[in-house]
């Protein structure tokens, strides 16, 4: 990994997989269809009107992730991207195919969703570790981290709805990163922050790296994928449209985007 | 190269089971303490009385009804307000724990669709920060027993067995009634309304004697009235319910936790795509 020109999929390759996706596919019922009353429900049935109109957020997806890999993923807004984190997180079922996963995941909850306004910071980090699936011995192990790495200083203290935006997403994401995963899912958290911090989450993230983590991410910042990825899948319309070497599937995708 | 280990979640043999929920579930019991405390801390974050609040409420309706039965109606029964206070307790506790899990699976929902957490989890918090606030409001039953001088009674010790079976029951509504307003969202409004008419039949703030008796069995169909009745007999009568009294209550009890359980958990795999 020392050597830049390297072809960044060869270091992998004998990687055992962590993550298969084995012909995955995810359908939404649309809003549209959905029925909001007894009355309607009753009606439609007598009239066996329950059409349920399917939309294929994903559809025939097969993939595998290498263990330690950064792993990447582009594509446009609606192309499914955040479906495919669900369906690996174990939120969604599949509605078709097969899921395996071999680590433990630790999701990033966007910005600290999960956080009660009215709680303090320190209350909030127990509470949304909890949330993670974190148990209380293991939050106190890394509460002292915690609060060093979001530099809140006292304001650990003080109610969460007294905090800056900044200050919100920094506990987020210490809380998140607190423990090292065996897989880290990051949707579209890099871009918060400002540029000091930005450069910490970076720090972290590649030394959970260099530890042996698997790293799954979704952004819309191009570059920055393209220097910290290993491998990009490029998804389009919910199907699988290339998938290889950073720079390939980036170049391929501005070109379509131009 | 193919994984030859035991994957971590495979989707393909992941199917949400009754049993393997409560497993889940036991794996992240943290997280209930956790949602409990958030939920009794933040509630009364913002008044001054904070807590107290959970004693003052029963309280005040205690008085207003005692207040209001007391001149109007010239009830006959000895110690109302201890009788009055004794119901409004066990229907508060099954109130307020159903209407918690409603919303807090139908709006609080917005995690499930973000994280992966075992979806009772919800359900079952509720009923904790409602059992904690049933506790904290003994404390007004008490106070109104010794200024009302009503008797204390021994019989008052199955208190423990009353309130267990009344949980089983509010449980098991609670995770049918939450899994009914996902798919339906007008179920939430609705059942406001038979929280209601459902108080009224259910004798809690008026005797039971005032019923007609050629009405009575059917009084005895709903379920409410069984458990107000055991947890108000060793408070109010000083005896501990009868073997007829108690197998309808426990009946209902343990019967709509299984079905309650059961019902909820064969949807477990749709709330992320509905809520």
């Amino acid at each position: 990994m020392s050597d830049p020109q390297a072809d960044p999929i060869n270091n992998f390759e004998n990687a055992p997989d962590i993550i298969q996706l084995d012909n995955v596919s995810v359908s939404y019922r649309l809003p549209s269809e959905r029925i909001g009353t007894f009355k309607e429900y009753a009606i439609r049935t007598l009239q066996r009107k329950i059409r349920i109109e399917n939309f294929w957020a994903l559809t025939d997806i097969s993939l595998q992730v290498k263990e330690g890999e950064v792993f990447g993923l582009v594509g446009n807004n609606g192309a499914g991207k955040s479906t495919m984190l669900k369906v690996i997180s174990k939120v969604l079922k599949p509605s078709k195919g097969r899921v395996r996963v071999y680590g433990k995941i630790a999701p990033l909850l966007e910005l600290g969703a999960g956080f009660h306004p009215e709680l303090s910071g320190r209350e909030n980090v127990f509470l949304n570790g909890a949330l993670l699936g974190y148990s209380r011995e293991e939050m106190e192990a890394v509460f002292d981290d915690i609060v060093d790495f979001s530099e809140l200083g006292q304001f650990i203290n003080s109610p969460i709805r007294t905090y800056s935006s900044g200050m919100y997403a920094r506990l987020g994401f210490a809380v998140a990163t607190a423990h090292m995963p065996e897989i880290l899912i990051l949707d579209e958290i890099l871009s918060v922050g400002d540029e000091a911090f930005q450069r910490k989450c970076n720090q972290r993230m590649k030394s959970f790296q260099q530890a042996g983590a698997t790293v799954l991410m979704v952004s819309h910042g191009l570059d920055g994928l393209e220097t910290m990825c290993d491998r990009i899948a490029w998804i389009d319309h919910g199907k699988l449209r290339k998938i290889g070497a950073p720079q390939d599937v980036i170049a391929a995708y501005r070109e379509e985007m131009a | 190269m193919a994984n030859s280990a035991k994957p971590v979640y495979d989707s393909a043999n992941n199917r949400v089971s009754a049993i393997t929920e409560l497993k889940e579930l036991g794996k992240y019991r943290y997280l209930l303490g956790q949602l409990v405390r958030r939920d009794i801390l933040t509630r009364y974050k913002r008044s001054v009385l904070g807590v107290a609040w959970t004693m003052l409420n029963p309280l005040g309706t205690m008085l207003i009804l005692t207040f209001v039965f007391s001149n109007f109606f010239k009830t006959e029964v000895p110690h109302f307000p201890v009788y009055i206070l004794s119901g409004l307790l066990v229907w508060n506790y099954f109130s307020q724990a159903t209407n918690a899990a409603i919303s807090g699976l139908v709006w609080g929902g917005s995690l499930l669709k973000r994280i992966y957490i075992p979806n009772t989890v919800f359900g079952v918090s509720a009923i904790g920060t409602a059992l904690v606030n049933l506790v904290i409001s003994v404390v007004p039953l008490v106070i109104v027993m010794l200024v009302d001088k009503a008797p204390f009674y021994w019989s008052m010790l199955f208190l423990p067995v009353a309130i267990l079976i009344l949980t089983a029951f509010t449980l098991g509504f609670a995770l049918f009634i939450s899994s009914l307003a996902v798919f339906f969202p007008d179920v939430g409004e609705m059942y406001q309304v038979v929280l209601t008419a459902w108080m009224y039949l259910t004798p809690i703030i008026y005797p039971e004697t005032l019923i007609a008796p050629n009405l009575l069995p059917y009084f005895r169909i709903n379920p409410m009235y069984w458990m107000v009745k055991i947890y108000r007999l060793p408070v109010f009568e000083g005896r501990v319910p009868t073997w007829q009294e108690f197998l309808p209550a426990l009946g209902w009890g343990l019967g709509m936790l299984v079905v309650g359980w059961l019902y909820f958990t064969s949807k477990s795999e749709e709330y992320a795509y509905r809520v």
